[in-house]
Formats: C-alpha cells, structure tokens, sequence
C-alpha cells in the first residue's frame, strides 16, 4: 500500500527557518498537509487537539524538550501509537539511547538531507 | 586605610580582636597580617621557636593574600563581566540575528524558484527542484551555527560567572550571577548540541545504534 502523503504531519521546533526548512523538504516528497509547533508545549497541545499521522520534532527546546514531548506522547492512550521521528543536532549515544527507550520511531541527526528525511520516513510509516 | 590595631598587650588584643569581628564581618587580610604581627611582638621571649614560626607563616600568608587581592585589582577584573563577555556575547547574538535574516532571504528566493519550477515540466523542472533540495538542506547550517553560537555563549556566561565569584571572593563586589550549572534543567547531561565533526556520530552509526534495539 503506498504512502498517504495526504496525512497530517506535525513539525515541532523553536527555529523558525528550521520549521521554513523541514516543510518545503517535505513538500518536496509530496507531503503538504504539514501544521508547524514552536516548542513542545504547544506540539503536546495541537497533537491532543487534533489527528496527525506523524510527528517530526527537534529534541532541543525549552520550556518542553523532544524528548519530554515524546514521554507525553507515548504516555497518552490516544497518541501513544503515533510515529514519531527525532531530527536533532543532538548526535552522542546516550541520546540515541534516550530517545530509543521514550519510544522514538526513528532518529535523524541534522544536519540533514532530502533523502535521509524522505528514507526516515518511509521507514517509520512501514514502507522501508 | 588605617589598621584598627595598636598596642600590643595580650587582653587589650583579645578584647580588639573581639570588637573588630564584631564590626568588619569581612576582614582586611592585611588586618590579619597585622595582628599576627601585634601577637608576635607581644609574645616575644615567651613562645617557643616553633610557634614564632608558625605565627610568621600565618603573617606571611597574610601579606600574600593581600598582594593577590591587590594583584586582582589591578588586572580589573570587573572589566571582564562588565563589558569584554556582554560585548563578545552581544556580538554573537548580531551573528546569529545576521544570518538568520540571510537564510529567511535565501529561503524565501528558494521558494519563488520552487513556485517556478512548479509551472514547468520535463528535466528542467527536476533539474530545479534538485536544486532547490540542495539549497534548503543546506540552509540548515544556520541552526546548526546557531546551536553552537549558544555553546560558546554558555562557556562565556560560566566564565563571567566564575570570574564574578573570584571577584567576591576577594572583596571587591558581591556575587551576582547564580551558578551556570544551576541554570540548567534536568538534562543536561543529554543537551550538548552540535558534536565537533571528529566527536559526532553519523547517520550510518545511529542507525546501526538504533538497528541494535531490534
């Protein structure tokens, strides 16, 4: 079954042009449907608000991190499921390791390209 | 300033020594290098050598402490946390503010060609779009140059704050800045941004870690 590129995506980061950057990479694969977050907080918000099929989030923000949000996530029986993908310039081991054990479905260590963010998410919506 | 000190009786010292605490909660070090001096003259003919020894060692640490303070003063140290860091962190903002004003330009002129592209077909149109792949990947430096401007940031705010505390510690001003490690949260030990390119793992090798769980 091909991807539905017409699912919800949500990007989270507190970079502006990082978010400008993501959502034209993937409008570029055909993913359009794409709603933008500025932190955590305000992911954890829009995610309970509405239906997204994949989460694509920075690690380092404040005043709710990635990996908090991630923790949220996988700790709410209705979100719990949703794929979730780290792109992060967070790049040790022990981060990989974090983020594995809190759930994460996949991890991208920025910087970053097309392909890497086109294969990631093939991978997590099972099409790998 | 003049010493509080004078006399050299053994009560009349005592009784001194008691009064000066009780009004100068921080002492002079050099106050201190004269009382042992006072305490010195005042014991002479009765402490054994050994004693008189130790007291010239407490003297001498005295003047020592007193010559770094001096020492420290005249390297103006304040100059440090007034002005040199609040200017080298200002000017590292007007970095990041600079190039994130360019990579929104170079963006926004990416998108127009984007839009383009959208309107032609063939090789012509991918050849475009291929191009305008390479340009928004690229432009990710900026985060990344932004993280690592944070880092330095950091590493001169815990500079300024342990220059503030050598400052203190000698009496020239009280402590302003809180400890840099107490600034920050619970993980720490997992936000260290940007690796240097030899220190980071790649792609590949977080992949192969990530491939490990399964």
């Amino acid at each position: 079954m091909p991807i539905d590129k017409s699912m919800h995506v949500l990007i989270v980061d507190d970079y502006k042009t990082m978010l400008r950057i993501i959502r034209n990479l993937l409008k570029q694969i055909e993913f359009n449907n794409v709603e933008e977050a500025s932190d955590g907080a305000d992911a954890l918000a829009k995610l309970r608000a509405g239906s997204f099929g994949l989460v694509i989030s920075d690690w380092n923000m404040q005043p709710m991190t990635g990996l908090q949000l991630l923790q949220e996530v996988r700790a709410d029986a209705r979100l719990k499921t949703t794929p979730f993908i780290m792109v992060t310039a967070e790049s040790k081991a022990e981060n990989v390791v974090a983020a594995k054990q809190a759930g994460v479905s996949n991890y991208i260590v920025k910087p970053f390209n097309a392909e890497t963010l086109r294969d990631k998410i093939e991978k997590v919506l099972g099409h790998g | 300033m003049v010493s509080p000190f004078a006399g050299t009786g053994a009560e009349a010292l005592a009784q001194r020594l008691s009064e000066i605490r009780a009004r100068y909660p921080a002492t002079e070090p050099e106050w201190v290098a004269d009382v042992v001096r006072a305490v010195l003259a005042a014991l002479e003919g009765e402490t054994a050598p050994p004693d008189r020894a130790l007291l010239a060692e407490v003297e001498a640490l005295g003047r020592i402490i007193a010559n770094a303070k001096a020492e420290i003063a005249a390297l103006q140290m304040d100059d440090i946390t007034a002005a040199h860091i609040p200017f080298a962190t200002d000017e590292l903002d007007a970095i990041v503010a600079h190039t994130a004003a360019a990579t929104e330009a170079i963006l926004e002129s990416c998108e127009t060609l984007d839009t383009v592209a959208e309107g032609l077909a063939g090789p012509d149109a991918a050849k475009l779009q291929d191009a305008t792949t390479r340009i928004y990947e690229a432009c990710s430096f900026q985060d990344i140059t932004g993280q690592r401007i944070t880092k330095v940031v950091a590493t001169l705010k815990a500079i300024e704050t342990k220059v503030a505390q050598i400052v203190t510690a000698f009496g020239t001003r009280p402590a302003s800045a809180a400890s840099a490690s107490a600034l920050l949260g619970e993980e720490t030990g997992l936000l260290n941004g940007p690796q240097l390119p030899a220190a980071a793992m790649g792609q590949s090798d977080i992949d192969r870690l990530l491939a490990s769980f399964d």
